[in-house]
């Protein structure tokens, strides 16, 4: 019986909100994000109702997917319910390995020609709709889908050309560690993220990441000569030489703030 | 009570015949425990009996094909011959798998005689299931039971005579009858004539209930099988609904109708079939799943977004879905497909916790409804040494289950996959893998030989017909060599890890001296 009253207790703490805990109806204006990613983003997180557009990399293949994956995680984790649409080659490992939760994401691969009924219908009901943008949006069809995620309180977030987003956010460069000629393994990767949007995101930022980290937080020490502005993560900066920690070691956040460019 | 029974002779073989296509015209017989249970009549002309050891069974016909018994198969074989008969006669009793039995008086005067009705039963159920029957009509069932093994009808109040010849043996309680016949009791009439005290005193109760029956004095009423409800709920339109919008209204009067149906059966339903006829005949069906149960409300949406997705509908991929209906629907009708007894649902005490939940599923449902109950899946991680291996895709609403057990979660007990690759995973898994080519500084293509030597190191990396980019780290090979045991499944490969000039992280493999890419560290 003890047992039970414990095990009861313990469900209600989930449920039950202390009195000086902030209200859920405003504070979860914000979707959270990871903390790397804040600077970003105007709001510091994925603010409901905005339209926060990945663009392809400039050279391809440089880390734009696992950039959308971030972005979701801390959401996913959170609580929130995802949905990707039109992406058949979603890597679902590395989007557990990132922290999102498996059973509420939601996958469309192939919406086909019904795109754009596919994508109101999710924003109606999930939180972060992530889609892949078919070869020939219309601007007025996107206007729409960005008007229906503002009424509904849901994020979009298109990946690829995108027009009018609140905040576009591309990659321009990454760079893998860990792998040499003939040994080694992929290990983590620096990316450089750039974002640029409309109103208090117009002035253009651009961060360094770990995406995906090594699984173990710590900065990357800039020249002496600037001052740091990664302390974020509250580790002291060392020699740039440090050898690379063993994978056994605790995986915590799979993302780390590298420093501005 | 008037008894007439349909008796199925060698009910296991024939039922062996029918689901396992084991041909019953030749000699087999039906083991259990290593006992002959039943068999053929080929393989009693051959001096099969039942109760044989197999070695002795087969040393008196070689040629005896041996099956094992399943009292599962005969159940499920004998369930179209009760339908048959269920065709011509109500209440219906099964008495075991190759035997059921009627209350023989209504079938007798309106059939026209009781002679009359047992042929014709035994007509119907030759003529629908091709099954050979017999039927025996007495007072009880034990006593038609005998009588049907010699297809006698017999008359009423005779039933004492008939069975005062018979042997003991026919009780069906070996240790019984070979007590009595230690005794000096032979036959059922023998027995009968014993006081009804003494037997019960001697034998217990099971003697004193064989004493019955030996007597003809077998008054239990049959045990009639509940034929299942019809649950299905149809509604014809002399309108073609050819409108969304009124097509809705007709469901949300259909639903209503299908939940007062099973809310009267005390059930509830979590898969939902939804049929349609338009008025050019065409047909159109969908099963609709659902993890909870299906309200009232949640019936008119699955409906009202199956019927929008018809009536409104444009051809989807390239034959992934019929293409719109040319004419409007004249019939609609929802089947539960899935039911269970409804015990009530408890939700939450603060109820908002599922809100979140609800509000998805029924966004996602919607969306199945446009393009398919497969089109909206989840992925769910297990085991696998390839990044596609682990990833098993689900419909939405089914049950989430792994394709391998183990994996990156394995818990203690699952099989931990060794020579999968590390983390980090890659964000881009191709379903279909890019054939590709690797050449190496010299310009001639990289081997790896069956010892997984590799001719040359890698330097430049083309996929497809694309212009070829220069590798700038590799790593492997790294082999796997999976399911050598089942050449049908079997996958010999070696993986490589590519760092391309461009920024890019490929994974690799050659299988069967041929490049392909496996996925992309994206």
């Amino acid at each position: 019986m003890a047992g039970r009253m414990v095990v009861g207790s313990a469900a209600l703490a989930g449920l039950v909100r202390p009195a000086s805990a902030p209200d859920p109806a405003g504070g979860h204006r914000v979707l959270p994000v990871a903390p790397e990613l804040t600077g970003l983003l105007p709001n510091r997180g994925l603010r409901r109702g905005s339209t926060i557009a990945v663009a392809i990399g400039q050279p391809r293949r440089s880390g734009g997917t696992s950039l959308v994956l971030a972005l979701l995680a801390e959401a996913s984790r959170a609580g929130s319910w995802c949905a990707v649409v039109g992406v058949p080659t979603f890597g679902a490992g590395a989007a557990a390995e990132l922290g999102i939760a498996l059973d509420r994401l939601a996958l469309v691969p192939h919406p086909g020609p019904e795109w754009a009924t596919v994508v109101a219908a999710l924003i109606d009901g999930v939180d972060v709709v992530v889609t892949a943008v078919p070869a020939a949006v219309s601007a007025s069809v996107a206007n729409r889908l960005a008007a229906r995620a503002r009424q509904r309180g849901s994020v979009l977030v298109p990946y690829g050309r995108w027009d009018g987003a609140d905040v576009t956010l591309q990659v321009v460069r990454g760079a893998w560690e860990g792998l040499g000629p003939g040994r080694g393994r992929l290990r983590r990767r620096e990316v450089t993220v750039s974002a640029r949007g409309r109103g208090a995101a117009a002035r253009p930022r651009e961060i360094k990441v770990w995406l995906p980290g090594d699984g173990f937080t710590r900065v990357i020490p800039r020249p002496a000569s600037t001052t740091s502005v990664a302390s974020t993560t509250g580790r002291s900066t060392a020699g740039r030489l440090r050898p690379v920690p063993p994978a056994s070691a605790s995986r915590r956040v799979a993302l780390t703030l590298v420093g501005p460019a | 009570m008037r008894t007439l029974l349909l008796w199925c002779p060698d009910w296991p073989v024939l039922a062996a015949e029918i689901v396992d296509g084991v041909p019953a015209t030749g000699p087999v017989a039906v083991l259990h425990a290593n006992r002959v249970v039943a068999c053929s009549e080929r393989a009693r002309a051959e001096g099969v009996r039942r109760g044989l050891r197999k070695r002795e069974a087969q040393g008196r016909c070689p040629q005896l094909t041996v099956v094992e018994y399943d009292p599962g198969r005969e159940a499920r074989a004998f369930e179209p011959v009760v339908a048959a008969v269920e065709e011509l006669v109500a209440g219906v009793e099964v008495v075991r798998p190759g035997a059921c039995a009627v209350a023989a008086r209504g079938p007798s005067r309106y059939l026209g005689g009781e002679e009359a009705a047992a042929e014709r039963i035994v007509e119907h159920v030759a003529l629908t299931c091709a099954v050979e029957s017999q039927v025996g009509i007495a007072d009880g069932v034990f006593a038609a039971g005998l009588a049907a093994r010699s297809g006698r009808v017999v008359p009423p109040g005779g039933t004492p005579g008939f069975l005062a010849d018979l042997p003991v043996e026919a009780l069906g309680r070996p240790a019984l009858a070979d007590l009595l016949r230690r005794l000096g009791v032979r036959t059922l009439g023998d027995f009968a004539a014993l006081p009804a005290g003494d037997v019960l005193a001697r034998f217990g109760f099971d003697g004193a209930l064989a004493h019955r029956l030996a007597a003809g004095r077998d008054h239990r009423p049959l045990a009639v099988r509940q034929p299942p409800a019809d649950l299905a709920v149809t509604a014809d339109h002399d309108e073609p609904l050819d409108r969304v919008d009124a097509a809705a209204f007709a469901a949300r009067a259909l639903a209503e109708q299908l939940h007062d149906r099973l809310a009267a059966h005390g059930l509830a339903c979590t898969r939902l079939g939804i049929e349609a006829v338009t008025a050019h005949g065409q047909e159109l069906h969908r099963v609709w799943r659902h993890d909870g149960l299906l309200t009232a409300a949640a019936i008119a949406d699955r409906v009202r977004w199956q019927l929008d997705g018809w009536l409104s509908g444009s051809t989807g991929r390239a034959g992934a879905r019929a293409a719109r209906p040319t004419a409007g629907i004249i019939r609609l009708r929802l089947v539960p497909d899935g039911v269970i007894a409804q015990a009530g649902l408890q939700p939450g005490l603060w109820g908002e916790a599922g809100e979140e939940r609800e509000r998805a599923y029924r966004a996602l449902s919607r969306v199945q409804g446009i393009l398919g109950p497969e089109a909206v899946v989840t992925a769910v991680l297990g085991g696998g040494r390839s990044p596609a291996d682990q990833v098993r895709l689900v419909p939405w609403g089914d049950e989430r289950l792994p394709a391998r057990p183990g994996g990156a979660a394995a818990r203690p007990g699952e099989p931990p996959w060794p020579g999968r690759l590390p983390p980090p995973a890659p964000a881009v898994v191709l379903p279909d893998p890019l054939a590709a080519t690797v050449h190496d500084a010299a310009g001639e293509p990289v081997v790896v030989s069956a010892r997984l030597q590799l001719s040359a190191a890698p330097a430049r990396l083309a996929v497809g017909t694309a212009r070829p980019v220069e590798i700038v780290g590799w790593a492997g090979p790294w082999p796997v060599d999976e399911r050598w045991w089942a050449p049908a499944e079997a996958r010999r490969r070696a993986r490589f890890q590519v760092c391309l000039a461009d920024g890019a992280a490929l994974l690799l493999a050659v299988e069967a001296g041929q490049w392909l890419v496996e996925a992309i560290y994206d």
